[in-house]
C-alpha cells in the first residue's frame, strides 16, 4: 500500500460522487508519486455508483487489465484491497487503485428508504413486521447477545465513548467537536431499542482511495509502504446477512470465518496486533468482532471493552483510532483502511507506538473481509 | 404490484415462498421441509442444504414458540411504520424445533396492534402462540402470549 487519499467529509458536499471519487484517487496517486497512466487495476464495491470507465476517463488512467467489485456493502472494504493485491501478485496488473465514494449524508439516500415494490427475497421474512433498517436487524442480535452473555448498554457506551475520544484528536473527524460522556450517551434518543443514536454510524458524504503495487516497486517510491501481510474474506455456513436469525448460531458471525484464514496465512496472531480498526456501523459489532478475530473468548467481547481497553494510548487494544464510522466518517468502512495504513506509516492522530501489526476489518454481520498490515514484508 | 397500505409485504407470486403464504392464508403456520431427506428449513429456498434435493413439502407446526429476541424501533422509519412507532418486533423460536425461527410482532390479542404491549414487559423466553392478521392480500403471522 503506497498511496492514500481522501476528500473532505461532510453533509451536503457540493461535488458529485464521481468528482469526489476522482479527487480521492488523484490525491492517492500524488501521495504515492505514481502517474495515472501507470494504473492498470481497479477495485471497488458493488454498491459503488461510479463506473470504472468514468473514473478512468476522468483521472486519465492507462490500459486497465484488471477490474473487480466486491459485494455486501460494508463487508467489501478490505475485499477490494485484498483482491487488488492478489491481482498484482498473480500478474494481472502492476498498479491498482481501490476506492469508495459515497454521498450518503442526505436522508433520502438511505438504502432502506428506497422501498417501492413487493418483497421477493429474504427481506420478506423480516420487513413486513417493521424490521426495516440495518439498525433493527443488528439490534435484534444485540438483545440476544446481551441475554446470552450478560452484555449491557454500559459496554456499548465504552465503544462509543472511546471512538469519540479518538475523533477529538482528528481534525477531519465529523464528530471531533462533540464530546461524549456516559451520561450524555444514556440520554440520547432510541433508534431501535436496545440501540440508541450514538450506537449508530454517521451519515457522510466523502470519498477515499488507496494505491497498491508490488513490494519490489514500493521500495522505489517516496512513501512508507504498508505491507498486506494477510488477507481473507469470510462467509459462514447458512449465513443470511444482517437478518441472521435463522442459522444454528446467529452470534457467530462472518468475522470467525475471515479470522481463521487471516491468521492461518499470517506469521502473527491476535496477540501481535498493536492497533485495530474494527468495522463499526453499529457499536455491538465491536464486541462481536473482538471475539471473532480472537482478542478474547466467545461471549467475552463486551467485558473486553471495560477499563478503557479500546482507548488510545493506554488501552490494551487501541481501536478505531481516527474515530471510525461512528465518530470520524461513515464511508462504508473505507476510512478504516486508510487509518490502518496511517498507523503503519506512523502518521495517525492517535499514533500507537511501535505499531508494526495493524488489523483492519470490514462489515461484521455481512459477508466480510479483513487485512493485517505490517511494516515489513 | 404496488404497495397500497404503505407496509412492506411479500410478492405472493414468488414461487419459493408461495407455499408459506398460502398456508398463513388458511390459518396454518407451515415450515418448508426437504421432500427427500425431510430436513426442515426456514426461510424457504429451492435446494436442501443437507442433501441437495429440490423436492419440497410443507410441514404443519404447533404454532407455538418462545421469544428468542425483540427490539423496539423508533423513527426515522417508513411512514406507515413511523405512525405506529415505537412498536415491538420479536423473533420466535418454534416450540418443537427451536432452530426454526420467525420474525413477528407481539400483540395483546389476535385483533391487537403492534404498539399496544408495554415493551418493558417483554421477556426473552416467554411462550407465545401464532395468530393471523390480514394486511392487503397477505395473512401475516403475528403472536400473542400463550
Amino acid at each position: 500500500m503506497v498511496g492514500i487519499g481522501q476528500t473532505a467529509y461532510g453533509k451536503g458536499l457540493p461535488d458529485t460522487e464521481l468528482s469526489l471519487a476522482c479527487q480521492a484517487i488523484s490525491m492517492a496517486l500524488d501521495d504515492a508519486g505514481i502517474a495515472p497512466s501507470d494504473v492498470d487495476g481497479l477495485a471497488s464495491y458493488t454498491m459503488e455508483l461510479n463506473r470504472e470507465v468514468d473514473v478512468a476517463r476522468n483521472v486519465g488512467l492507462g490500459d486497465i487489465t484488471f477490474f473487480t467489485q466486491v459485494g455486501y456493502g460494508g463487508g467489501a472494504g478490505c475485499g477490494t484491497v485484498g483482491q487488488a493485491a492478489m491481482a498484482i501478485a498473480t500478474g494481472q496488473c502492476e498498479v491498482a487503485v481501490a476506492w469508495r465514494a459515497r454521498k450518503r449524508a442526505d436522508p433520502s439516500s438511505r438504502p432502506w428508504a428506497q422501498a417501492d415494490a413487493r418483497l421477493v427475497d429474504s427481506q420478506q421474512w423480516s420487513r413486513p413486521w417493521g424490521m426495516i433498517r440495518p439498525v433493527d436487524e443488528i439490534a435484534m442480535l444485540t438483545r440476544r447477545y446481551m441475554h446470552e452473555f450478560g452484555a449491557t448498554r454500559d459496554h456499548l457506551a465504552n465503544v462509543a465513548i472511546a471512538f469519540r475520544k479518538h475523533a477529538a484528536r482528528n481534525p477531519v473527524a465529523m464528530m471531533g467537536h462533540k464530546p461524549m460522556t456516559r451520561e450524555s450517551y444514556m440520554n440520547e434518543p432510541w433508534i431501535s431499542e436496545p440501540l440508541c443514536r450514538p450506537d449508530n454510524c454517521l451519515e457522510t458524504d466523502g470519498a477515499l482511495a488507496v494505491v497498491l503495487t508490488s513490494a519490489e516497486r514500493a521500495r522505489d517510491l517516496k512513501t512508507t509502504p504498508a505491507f498486506i501481510h494477510s488477507f481473507a474474506q469470510g462467509l459462514p455456513p447458512q449465513h443470511q446477512t444482517m437478518t441472521n436469525f435463522f442459522c444454528d448460531d446467529p452470534l457467530r458471525g462472518p468475522a470467525w470465518s475471515a479470522a481463521r484464514r487471516l491468521y492461518a496465512n499470517a506469521d502473527v496472531g491476535p496477540a501481535d496486533v498493536k492497533v485495530a480498526q474494527l468495522y463499526d456501523a453499529f457499536s455491538p459489532l465491536i464486541p462481536l468482532s473482538l471475539e471473532g478475530y480472537g482478542f478474547c473468548g466467545r461471549g467475552e467481547g463486551a467485558a473486553f471493552t471495560d477499563d478503557g481497553a479500546l482507548e488510545w494510548p493506554n488501552g490494551r487494544l487501541p481501536t478505531n483510532t481516527s474515530g471510525g464510522g461512528m465518530s470520524e466518517a461513515y464511508v462504508h468502512g473505507f476510512n478504516l483502511v486508510l487509518e490502518g495504513v496511517r498507523q503503519i506509516r506512523g502518521t495517525s492522530t492517535c499514533q500507537v507506538e511501535g505499531a508494526d501489526v495493524s488489523l483492519v476489518t470490514s462489515g461484521e454481520g455481512v459477508p466480510t473481509s479483513a487485512i493485517l498490515f505490517t511494516g515489513e514484508p | 404490484m404496488s404497495i397500497q397500505s404503505g407496509f412492506l409485504l411479500p410478492d405472493l407470486s414468488e414461487p419459493t415462498a408461495a407455499g408459506f403464504w398460502a398456508g398463513t392464508a388458511r390459518g396454518e403456520l407451515l415450515v418448508q421441509a426437504c421432500g427427500a431427506c425431510g430436513a426442515w428449513r426456514m426461510p424457504p429456498r429451492p435446494m436442501c442444504p443437507v442433501c441437495r434435493s429440490t423436492e419440497v413439502r410443507w410441514e404443519p407446526t404447533s404454532g407455538r414458540g418462545t421469544i428468542w429476541s425483540f427490539i423496539v424501533p423508533h423513527p426515522p422509519l417508513l411512514p406507515a411504520y413511523s405512525a405506529l412507532a415505537p412498536y415491538n418486533v420479536i423473533v420466535v423460536a418454534l416450540e418443537e424445533r427451536p432452530e426454526i425461527r420467525f420474525v413477528g410482532n407481539l400483540l395483546a390479542s389476535a385483533t391487537g396492534a403492534i404498539n399496544e404491549i408495554d415493551p418493558a414487559t417483554i421477556r426473552i423466553g416467554e411462550p407465545v402462540r401464532v395468530v393471523y392478521q390480514q394486511v392487503e392480500d397477505v395473512s401475516l403471522p403475528r403472536w400473542v402470549r400463550a
